[in-house]
């Protein structure tokens, strides 16, 4: 199935529920409102045409300008099929939750986890949803957005440090 | 003499009482064991607490990121040339995949074919890198789990390839070599030479590493039926390379989505049966002999001919014109100092390194900087399957799991 054809197919059963579909570089992205993200997840999963088994990874890109400022990206392979897919959806900082995949996609999991222990969104239903590469009492907040400082946030200033060329 | 233990009285039967002869139960309760983060045999800092019942695992938590450092917070400050050297220390064992895998995703975004010859320089490398991988993962693996001899053997081969990558790049595990658009110098005739020689040298050295394990009655009854994945779980987990193609899967990046001089050269993709610890490590060793039938075939098809792309807003000058030639260090400086204008997009290049598909996905707004930058780390991957294949398994086991992903813990922490 072309890309052209699995987009036309998705816009056809999914109406409503798609937002917009770009084909760049050979690759097709289909962004999905967030309500219908799992509905849409489940049939690229189950429908035999589509047959996507592999997910290949969750990631996540902040907006801040932007009124629904961050955007949850899935990516999907299909083994048998030889084709790749990518949903994307966006969320609004106030209410920053989307459905979790795990049900479809076991890996889903721990990518999951990373996409909230780095970007603070949190995913209903998943099974154990604590941070994974930072600490579980890390309270510094969500280090890929982009308000958090690269350069840390000065604590490392209020240190006193010795001068070693002063004696 | 009446002299009555106290224990007998407890235990004593009487009749009198018809509750007493229940003896007290035994409590019993699983057992929490801590494992690392400074265990040897956990490849870096990797802590896991396993819950045990007697000496079976009945869940294990993998706890990760004591070796994270925000590799994807940094992309977002550099150029995109700027990047290349902090791709050596994601996975420290194979730097040259990694940076073969990231010049191939900002390619992919900037829309750049490469000369022949460059493709065939880059394969030859990537496969040469592989070799080194699955030397390393065999030697450790058998040491993991007892068997010593087989690492000395494999060390003293990977030897010669790190000697081969310092004569190449000057470095012997973080190389920087490839360059967005072609790589960073040309094989010099002493390097053909080595790796020709090399090529005569190995493949009995590898009949020679079987020999070891597959006589060892030990560490084969340590890896046969353990660690056991389904074909349709290791999917469903997004495993892929050796971990996938144990179970059974095809999928190969390198024959799924061909790139660089792949398609060129004829090799096989070796499957597993049972999906156990030993079909992984035979996937290993084939692939070993595949990648020498790689370097052979792309020495013998490689010609004479640039070894980067020309395509001056996006890729280096020549070093030698750099020193010489006004132009050309300007445009080195701008490279580096502002990086190039990348078009706004989003792309997301997989690449097949050893330990499985190593991907790279990047958010462009235009600039010299990417603005997303994110890695799919087959260790990271992994590991969310630990769980499921160590479950009823015993503790020494847990061992021959981590290895027989091929762990790095600076890949898996970013």
């Amino acid at each position: 199935m072309s890309l052209k054809e699995l987009a036309n197919r998705l816009q056809e059963d999914f109406a409503t529920g798609l937002i917009k579909a770009v084909e760049w570089r050979g690759e097709l992205a289909v962004t999905v409102m967030r309500d219908r993200l799992h509905e849409v997840a489940q049939f690229l999963h189950n429908d035999p045409a589509m047959d996507f088994d592999y997910i290949v990874h969750v990631s996540s890109v902040d907006w801040p300008d932007d009124e629904e400022r961050f955007e949850v990206v899935y990516e999907f392979y299909s083994i048998r099929k030889r084709h790749r897919i990518r949903l994307k959806t966006r969320v609004p900082e106030s209410d920053c939750i989307v459905d979790s995949l795990t049900d479809l996609w076991k890996g889903a999991d721990f990518m999951e986890r990373e996409v909230y222990d780095m970007m603070g969104i949190r995913f209903r239903n998943h099974p154990d949803l604590r941070r994974i590469l930072l600490p579980d009492d890390y309270t510094e907040g969500y280090p890929l957005r982009k308000d958090f400082p690269l350069r840390g946030k000065g604590w490392r200033d209020t240190f006193e440090f010795l001068d070693e060329t002063a004696r | 003499m009446a002299f009555e233990d106290q224990r007998t009285t407890v235990y004593k039967l009487d009749p009198a009482h018809p509750g007493s002869e229940t003896l007290p139960t035994l409590r019993s309760e699983e057992l929490l064991l801590n494992m690392g983060p400074q265990h040897p045999a956990t490849h870096g800092v990797l802590k896991v607490i396993l819950e045990l019942e007697g000496e079976r695992l009945v869940k294990s938590t993998p706890v990760l990121g004591f070796l994270h450092r925000g590799v994807e917070k940094l992309a977002e400050d550099g150029t995109y040339h700027q990047f290349i050297p902090h791709t050596d220390r994601l996975d420290y064992v194979c730097a040259m995949y990694n940076n073969f895998a990231y010049c191939r995703a900002v390619e992919k975004l900037m829309n750049i074919t490469l000369p022949d010859r460059a493709e065939y320089l880059r394969t030859i490398v990537a496969e040469v890198q592989r070799i080194i991988g699955h030397q390393f993962w065999l030697g450790t693996q058998a040491l993991d789990i007892g068997a010593m001899t087989v690492f000395f053997y494999c060390f003293r081969d990977r030897e010669i390839l790190m000697d081969w990558f310092d004569e190449l790049c000057g470095a012997r595990l973080t190389t920087s070599w490839y360059r967005i658009g072609g790589v960073e110098r040309d094989f010099t005739a002493s390097l053909l030479d080595k790796l020709k020689q090399f090529l005569d040298y190995f493949p009995p050295k590898i009949d020679e590493y079987v020999i070891f394990l597959e006589k060892n009655r030990i560490w084969v009854g340590r890896t046969k039926g353990v660690a056991i994945i389904s074909a349709e779980d290791a999917v469903s987990f997004g495993l892929s390379g050796p971990t996938l193609r144990g179970s059974g899967v095809d999928y190969d990046l390198r024959k799924a989505e061909p790139y660089s001089a792949y398609p060129k050269c004829e090799f096989s993709v070796p499957l597993g049966k049972n999906g156990d610890t030993y079909d992984r490590y035979w996937i290993r060793v084939q692939e070993l002999y595949e990648s020498v039938k790689i370097i052979r075939q792309c020495l013998e098809q490689m010609q004479e001919g640039p070894i980067m792309a020309d395509v001056p807003s996006v890729t280096l000058p020549p070093k030698q014109r750099v020193f010489t030639n006004l132009e050309s260090m300007i445009q080195q400086f701008k490279l580096f100092s502002q990086g190039f204008d990348a078009p706004p997009g989003e792309i997301y290049c997989g690449t097949e390194a050893h330990k499985g598909e190593l991907g790279f996905y990047i958010v462009s707004t235009g600039g010299g900087k990417p603005y997303r930058l994110k890695i799919r780390a087959p260790s990271f991957i992994h590991m969310g399957a630990f769980d499921h294949m160590s479950r009823g398994y015993m503790i020494s086991d847990a061992v021959t799991i981590f290895g027989t992903y091929d762990i790095v813990m600076g890949e898996c922490d970013r």
